[in-house]
């Protein structure tokens, strides 16, 4: 069973080096304006940006090629599904119609329409770099303390941290049972009845149940006997001091937010309308 | 010295489930810097002992408490673990589960994180206890790239940085190769002369512990202390072996020879032990006649020629491995920590592929057929038996495979009560799987295996965590059915089971299959031994001690005149019945 | 102090559920009557963990394991969704209190309470509040974003009424009771 994973690149650049809390407050800020503006301006500077600091990360595209695939085919589809629920919200936002093609019905397409469909996929593209940089170039080390410093409750953090130092663990465990359960006999090739085939699957999923179950109760009886949660705070091995790098990288990131909010409120819609 | 840091009085537990206690009338005494062995019976109590220790009894086993336990000075009720742990150090007997950082550094530093100690001193404690374990230049490794060895040093160093008064050991050598057994005991050794710490190890290798000095061993025997002295004391009674522990090798060979075991010999270490005399009497030993099993083998039933293989990393994992098997031979598969046993025999049963080579079952190509069908030839005892086990209840599990495959279902009740006995599992056969040991999980896999009677049988690690009685009885039982013509392979770190029971060693070391000779002769090949991790046997240090000529020998004849008591008690057994 | 609502086994639950819940996301079992539909297991141990260690572990493990997850699949997050799949853990884990899972008990009623709290908060998170977020934050339209909700929605309530109820059931009978255990000659 192959998983399609992104993880952590190692590289020498001044993205890698900034620390992983910027990144992560710099990642939300830049969700956020994303999810607040349709302002097309603003989100076709973004995406430049990201593409930019993309360059400077110096991540491969074919190191995240297939992530991106899956994004593209994702939009045409969310594309296509706006188009045929509503092929007239472009209008509807915008209040103009500038027919461009003749369809029957209300199918017709319209420039509006257009733009409006362009600004959703923006709005998708303009945080789909800086997503991307967060995962791989922050050390999964580093993802728990991160979270600890922009506020989230130490035990949160390090659920997430628990998260990542398992995902290897359970993939692997899961693969070993399937294997040991099949060595018994268990015919895992689908081509049995529904009824059977989960009396089959239940023989992985008990023994995966059983597995995760009993880990969780050794893992928190380790963590007890080394004093986990004893105290209100807690330190980190793999944290890290903001640099100059990281507070212009934030400061950077609010400016934007701010200018992108002067904008809607001055114009009073989220919407850039170049129709009048 | 002589400070009282734990003291069991009275003392008794039941688990949440359990009807009857798992421990009872308790008392015990550990002295700040002692070195205690607790050894026992699979199913005995040891875990639960060292549970009371460190505390996760009562504040997170449920259960009911009767007498006193005193932690140092203060009642065990009142001692949350926080608090606890900070003097007793934990090294559990799953060391993944232990590994709960994200790299070694990290995996140490926990204990320190959670005290919220500033970084720059966490990082010098955390390279200083590296150091302590030797695995300084590994801070910054994943749990995944380390071996068995290594994550159980990770763990030690871990509980070090904290000033531990009291290092509690859980089977530390339960999956070690001998010479990881080896280096870690040492380290246990070195650790405690250094910081004095009390040492408290539960194992049941009791020769290995034995070697870098205990003050005293704790023998439990279902539920209870059965016996509590200085290894020359404890040693000369007689006591391990009549619970079905294995005491160390060279007093069986040293009593074979009629040679009284008395503390004035100091039995507890080979090296002090005052032999003056004994070479006589064990020479006349030698040269008693023992019967001799004669073996035959049939046709070639496994042949695996140049195979490849590697995981998802890119470093190879199985290189240019080729060997044919016949039926009937009983194999044992030995070498390193991570050398590649395990995936070879996953390769065999077709879970992995092999990137090159063939595998061939009784001379036909076997990558056409599935697992499934596979399975119906090749039995496989995984070495975690966590992944086996898909039943809750212990009777279902044993009989999931003749379920399978369709057998009637009392025809199935014979055969799974028969290998349930085999296995010492009989009393149990009514309770689910998660109230078992973990050798008593392991034992629940033989049998569930064994039930199908395979052509192929193959153990991985078929021994680890067993007591010697349960050992030898499902050694013996294999035996017998080898003779019937099952073909064994075991893939063990036991290098006397595999002078025992099997004629022919396969030896790994880094994914390549470094010789395929008689156990004997392999042993005394000092080259292949330390590239594979392997060590000889206390025997040919006892043979060398009294300067036989020979060694391996000498071996030989203790194996045989063994197995010869065995098949007279066999019979004896046969009359009996 | 916080203890009592976030114990060291709720965080561990937590992190080690959402571990398993990204990896169920890449495994699915199609149902062999429907076709072309899959099992989605995530949803359907989400309900089990989320009985077993509580709301805060449901909650927890949706919310991580929902955006950990997509993240590291897509390199990107569907925010709008990811909040839904924590609301709807909070929303299992909250039968817990009505329930003795750790005991072995799921008879009838456990299954019609079990049932109940898991139509009603799927419901609310698919039906409503994910479409809501959908148009609040991406701007699509209404009826789109209904519609995508609906068939969501139902397939979840669906498979966790099935599957969901027949994992909590086979894992209760792993539970053993209080003092039953003895050895038999
Ligand atoms: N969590 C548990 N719940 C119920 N019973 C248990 C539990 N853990 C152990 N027991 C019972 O207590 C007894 C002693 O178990 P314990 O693990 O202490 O044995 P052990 O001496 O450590 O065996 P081994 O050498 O195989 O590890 C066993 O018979 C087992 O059935
Ligand atoms: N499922 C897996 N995925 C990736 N790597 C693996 C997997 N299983 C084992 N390995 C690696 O392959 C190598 C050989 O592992 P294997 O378990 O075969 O060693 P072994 O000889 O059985 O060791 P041990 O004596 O400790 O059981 C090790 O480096 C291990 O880390
Ligand atoms: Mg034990
Ligand atoms: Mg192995």
């Amino acid at each position: 069973m192959r998983m399609h994973m992104l993880s952590y690149i190692d590289r020498a650049t001044p993205i890698h080096q900034m620390t992983g809390a910027a990144k992560l407050i710099c990642f939300i800020l830049w969700s956020v304006i994303a999810m607040t503006t349709f302002d097309t301006r603003v989100l076709v500077f973004m995406l430049i940006a990201g593409v930019i600091i993309f360059r400077v990360a110096k991540v491969r595209l074919s190191e995240i090629s297939f992530v991106l695939s899956f994004i593209l085919i994702f939009l045409l589809l969310n594309n296509l599904g706006i188009y045929i629920f509503a092929p007239r919200q472009g209008t509807a936002i915008y209040g103009t119609t500038h027919i461009l093609v003749h369809l029957p019905g209300i199918y017709s397409l319209t420039f509006e329409q257009l733009f409006y469909q362009l600004n959703v996929s923006l709005k998708y593209f303009a945080v789909i770099p800086f997503a991307l940089l967060f995962i791989v170039t922050t050390q999964p080390s580093e993802f728990a303390a991160s979270l600890n410093r922009i506020g989230v409750s130490y035990r949160i953090a390090y659920a997430v941290s628990i998260t990542l130092r398992y995902i290897p663990d359970v993939q692997r465990g899961y693969h070993e049972i399937a294997q040991a359960q099949q060595a018994r006999g268990v015919d895992l090739s689908g081509k049995q009845k529904f009824a059977r085939r989960i009396r089959q699957a239940s023989a992985i999923v008990i023994p995966l149940i059983i597995f995760t179950l009993d880990r969780i109760e050794v893992v928190s009886n380790a963590m007890e006997l080394r004093r986990f949660g004893k105290k209100k705070k807690r330190t980190w091995y793999h944290g890290r001091p903001f640099t100059r790098i990281d507070y212009l990288a934030v400061l950077f990131a609010v400016l934007l937010l701010i200018l992108s909010l002067w904008l809607t409120l001055q114009r009073g819609s989220r919407y850039y309308n170049p129709f009048i | 010295m002589n400070k009282k840091v734990i003291s069991f009085k009275q003392f008794s537990f039941k688990y949440r489930s359990q009807e009857s206690p798992s421990l009872y009338d308790i008392n015990l005494a550990i002295n700040q810097g002692e070195r205690i062995l607790i050894t026992g019976p699979s199913g005995s109590g040891k875990s639960t002992l060292g549970r009371c220790i460190n505390g996760l009894i009562p504040n997170t086993f449920k259960g009911e408490i009767k007498g006193a336990l005193e932690r140092m000075g203060g009642d065990a009720g009142d001692q949350r673990i926080p608090a606890l742990s900070k003097k007793v150090g934990t090294v559990l007997q799953d060391t993944d589960a232990q590994f709960i950082g994200l790299t070694v550094g990290e995996d140490i530093a926990f204990a320190l994180e959670n005290d919220a100690v500033p970084q720059v001193e966490m990082k010098k404690t955390v390279a200083q206890a590296a150091k302590q374990v030797g695995m300084e230049l590994f801070l910054d490794q994943s749990p995944h790239d380390l071996s068995g060895g290594q994550k159980q040093r990770v763990s030690m160093a871990g509980v070090l940085v904290d000033p531990v008064s009291i290092l509690l050991f859980d089977e530390p050598l339960a999956n070690l190769d001998p010479a990881s057994g080896k280096a870690t005991m040492h380290l246990i050794d070195r650790i405690q002369k250094e910081t004095g710490v009390t040492v408290v190890i539960i194992e049941h290798r009791v020769e290995d512990v034995l070697a870098i000095g205990i003050d005293r061993i704790v023998l439990v025997a279902d539920g209870k202390i059965v016996a509590d002295a200085p290894p020359d004391q404890l040693l000369c009674s007689g006591v391990l072996e009549a619970n079905g522990v294995r005491e160390p090798l060279y007093l069986t060979a040293l009593k074979r020879a009629g040679i009284p075991i008395v503390p004035e010999l100091h039995p507890e270490s080979l090296d002090h032990m005052s032999l003056d005399g004994a070479g006589a009497a064990l020479l006349a030993w030698t040269h008693a006649a023992v019967s001799e099993k004669e073996h035959l083998l049939g046709q070639p039933i496994l042949n695996v020629s140049h195979v490849n293989f590697h995981y998802e990393s890119d470093r190879p994992t199985l290189e240019d491995v080729s060997f044919s098997v016949r039926k009937g031979e009983r194999i044992a598969l030995v070498g390193k920590n991570g050398a590649g046993k395990s995936t070879l025999t996953k390769l065999i049963c077709g879970l992995e592929h092999p990137d090159s080579g063939t595998i061939y079952i009784g001379g036909g190509d076997i990558s056409t057929q599935t697992i499934k069908e596979r399975s119906e030839h090749i039995g496989l005892v995984m070495q975690n038996p966590n992944q086996m086990i898909s039943q809750n209840m212990i009777f279902d599990e044993v009989a999931f495979g003749m379920r399978l495959r369709g057998f009637a279902e009392e025809e199935i009740k014979r055969r799974v009560y028969e290998s349930l006995k085999i296995c010492g599992l009989y009393p149990y056969r009514n309770w689910p799987v998660s109230a078992l040991s973990f050798g008593q999980k392991k034992r629940v896999t033989i049998a569930s295996i064994l039930v199908l009677d395979p052509d192929l049988l193959i153990l991985d690690e078929p021994t680890a965590g067993q007591d010697y009685r349960h050992y030898t009885e499902i050694m013996r039982f294999l035996e017998s059915l080898s003779e019937k013509g099952m073909t064994l392979i075991m893939i063990t770190h036991d290098m006397h089971l595999m002078l025992e029971y099997t004629e022919r060693a396969l030896v790994m070391a880094d994914g390549r299959l470094i010789a395929d000779q008689p156990p004997a002769e392999l042993l005394s090949d000092a080259d292949i031994a330390s590239r594979a991790n392997l060590k000889t046997t206390s025997l040919y240090h006892l043979a060398e001690r009294v300067g036989f000529s020979s060694p391996p020998t000498f071996v030989k004849h203790f194996i045989q005149s063994e197995q010869g008591r065995r098949s007279c008690d066999e019979n004896a057994h046969a009359q009996l019945h | 102090m916080k203890k009592d609502w976030l114990s060291i086994r709720t965080i561990v639950a937590a992190g080690i559920g959402a571990a398993i819940f990204i990896i169920l996301r890449y495994i699915s079992i199609p149902v062999g009557f429907v076709p072309n539909t899959t099992v989605q297991l995530s949803y359907i141990f989400l309900a089990l963990i989320a009985v077993v260690y509580g709301p805060v572990a449901g909650g927890l493990v949706g919310l991580i394991g929902h955006s950990l997850g997509d993240a590291l699949q897509y390199g990107s997050v569907w925010w709008s969704w990811v909040v839904v799949s924590a609301i709807v853990g909070i929303g299992f884990g909250l039968a817990s209190h009505f329930l003795k899972i750790s005991d072995g008990e799921f008879g009838w009623k456990s299954i019609a309470v079990f049932n109940l709290f898991q139509v009603v908060t799927q419901a609310v998170g698919w039906f409503l509040i994910a479409p809501i977020l959908d148009i609040s934050i991406y701007g699509e339209p209404a009826n789109k974003v209904f519609v995508q909700g609906f068939t969501a929605g139902i397939l979840d309530i669906v498979t966790v009424g099935i599957f969901g109820t027949l994992l909590i059931w086979i894992y209760t009978q792993t539970r053993t009771k209080v003092g039953s255990l003895k050895k038999e000659a």
